[in-house]
């Protein structure tokens, strides 16, 4: 296996339910070094829940997942965060924190870096995702496309093998959206790890590397955006691809 | 006017029942906020009787049961402790609605935000929730604490020489209860409009965009 090709993140058969009703029927999939998949389903599907479970905001029921071989669903929770971004759909700022403050606070009180290396690699972060001109900025005076940048600012600097993006721009004005892609289509072509619930579908097509879909708590298919959008296997798949297309457009490419 | 020393040694009594009222209302009120918020059930409901149960029952009332009851038990304290107590008592119930308020208010997110950058929950809160937390109270702590100091008042009825009973003094030999207990007010008003500024001054300099009277106007 070449370096290029190490896995990152497996899961195996994930259980998850909420009072008696199972949201994740056993999930398993797993995620190469720098590649990119996309989850799509309709609502209530558990794509949400399934990221969740992963760095265990929510901890899943059963099963096993794996991050860069070590298992995680066990063991020191912090550490394991640490190495896994985490980007919201309502972007989980910290509002008496600046942008700068934001990007910067997990670096001071986890990584426990002394200011001004913290200050750096924040700056550097910020200036990735095109805020440099904001770092003094609130949450409350930074648009909502700014405020989601700011959030995979946060996500990156902590150098995360991973990141999981939960419906980054669904919270947002359609206008805003652009912004918020092309800063995650940077990212992927920089080669970083994500695994990403979205309904954009041209995000989907021209940037994913595989794109899953997921329905009822099971993964219905997976693979490549062009064979899922051309020639999909399973007849339940093309129907809601096409549904979403139909809602949210083909995307730009 | 030679009356003004006494009333300034009573208001001194004033704010040091007002002080350590307060102080004891903080020192209960933290912890059943965090239980209100954080802990199990039971507890939640215990917390939520106990609040219900001190602000239903006059302040007066829980004075008198305090100074002239608890002695028939066995329980005896001087007045000025006694005060101290059943003021503070029932601040704490107050200022347990004002800080879990206060916790509650900031969003579920930020806290799972936290979580998910590695940082434990303690330290959550101790950058996150807490920083805006205490923001967001300074307002109602304020009120809370012209309240209290108001309240002090009662603790004439169990003979503390505070600001009041010193007034009542000096109008018993004088016999100008007009300008004695004009005077009297007078001081309780420049006490509570201080405080009020020194709280309206630190929150002004605490301070930030989106947190605090604005949010929850909008």
């Amino acid at each position: 296996m070449s370096e290029d090709k190490k896995t990152i993140l497996k899961i195996e058969d994930l259980h998850k339910s909420f009072g008696g009703n199972e949201v994740l029927k056993g999930v398993s999939l797993s995620l190469n070094k720098g590649e990119n998949k996309v989850i799509i389903g309709p609502s209530g599907t558990g794509k949400s829940t399934l990221l969740n479970n992963i760095n265990r905001l929510v901890p899943p029921d059963e099963g096993r997942i794996y991050l860069d071989g070590q298992e995680i669903t066990a063991g020191n929770i912090n550490k394991m965060r640490q190495e896994i971004g985490f980007v919201f759909q309502d972007f989980g700022l910290f509002n008496h924190l600046t942008a700068l403050g934001n990007v910067r606070v997990g670096l001071l009180k986890v990584k426990k870096m002394n200011k001004k290396d913290a200050n750096e690699l924040a700056m550097k972060e910020l200036r990735r995702v095109g805020l440099e001109e904001n770092a003094d900025q609130y949450p409350a005076e930074l648009s909502g496309g700014q405020k989601q940048r700011v959030g995979i600012a946060r996500a990156l600097a902590m150098q995360p093998k991973l990141i999981l993006f939960d419906e980054p721009t669904s919270a947002l004005d359609p206008e805003l959206i652009g912004e918020v892609l092309n800063v995650m289509k940077n990212l992927a072509q920089e080669g970083m790890t994500m695994l990403v619930v979205t309904h954009e579908m041209g995000f989907a097509r021209t940037v994913s590397d595989e794109i899953i879909f997921m329905e009822h708590g099971h993964i219905v298919e997976q693979g490549p955006p062009k064979q899922l959008f051309n020639d999909p296997e399973v007849e339940r798949t093309r129907e809601f691809l096409f549904k979403l297309t139909e809602l949210y457009g083909e995307g730009e490419e | 006017m030679s009356s003004l020393p006494n009333l300034l040694e009573g208001a001194l009594v004033t704010i040091r029942l007002t002080f350590f009222s307060l102080l004891l209302g903080l020192v209960l009120g933290v912890p059943l906020a965090f239980g209100q918020t954080y802990g199990p059930k039971i507890i939640r409901k215990i917390i939520g009787v106990y609040e219900k149960v001190v602000r239903s029952i006059p302040l007066l009332v829980i004075l008198f049961l305090i100074y002239y009851g608890l002695p028939r038990v066995g329980i005896k304290f001087p007045s000025f402790i006694a005060a101290v107590i059943g003021i503070g008592i029932r601040s704490s119930a107050y200022q347990s609605q004002i800080y879990k308020g206060a916790i509650q208010s900031i969003s579920g997110s930020q806290m799972k935000a936290a979580l998910s950058l590695g940082m434990s929950k303690l330290e959550s809160f101790r950058s996150v929730i807490l920083p805006q937390s205490i923001r967001i109270a300074i307002p109602p702590i304020a009120n809370e604490s012209a309240i209290v100091l108001k309240d002090t008042s009662l603790a004439y009825a169990l003979g503390v020489i505070e600001l009041l009973r010193q007034g009542g003094y000096i109008i018993s030999t004088t016999y100008r209860p007009l300008p004695i207990y004009l005077t009297v007010a007078a001081v309780y008003l420049v006490m509570t409009l201080t405080i009020n500024m020194t709280l309206g001054r630190f929150e002004k300099k605490l301070k930030i965009p989106g947190i605090g009277i604005e949010e929850r106007v909008r």
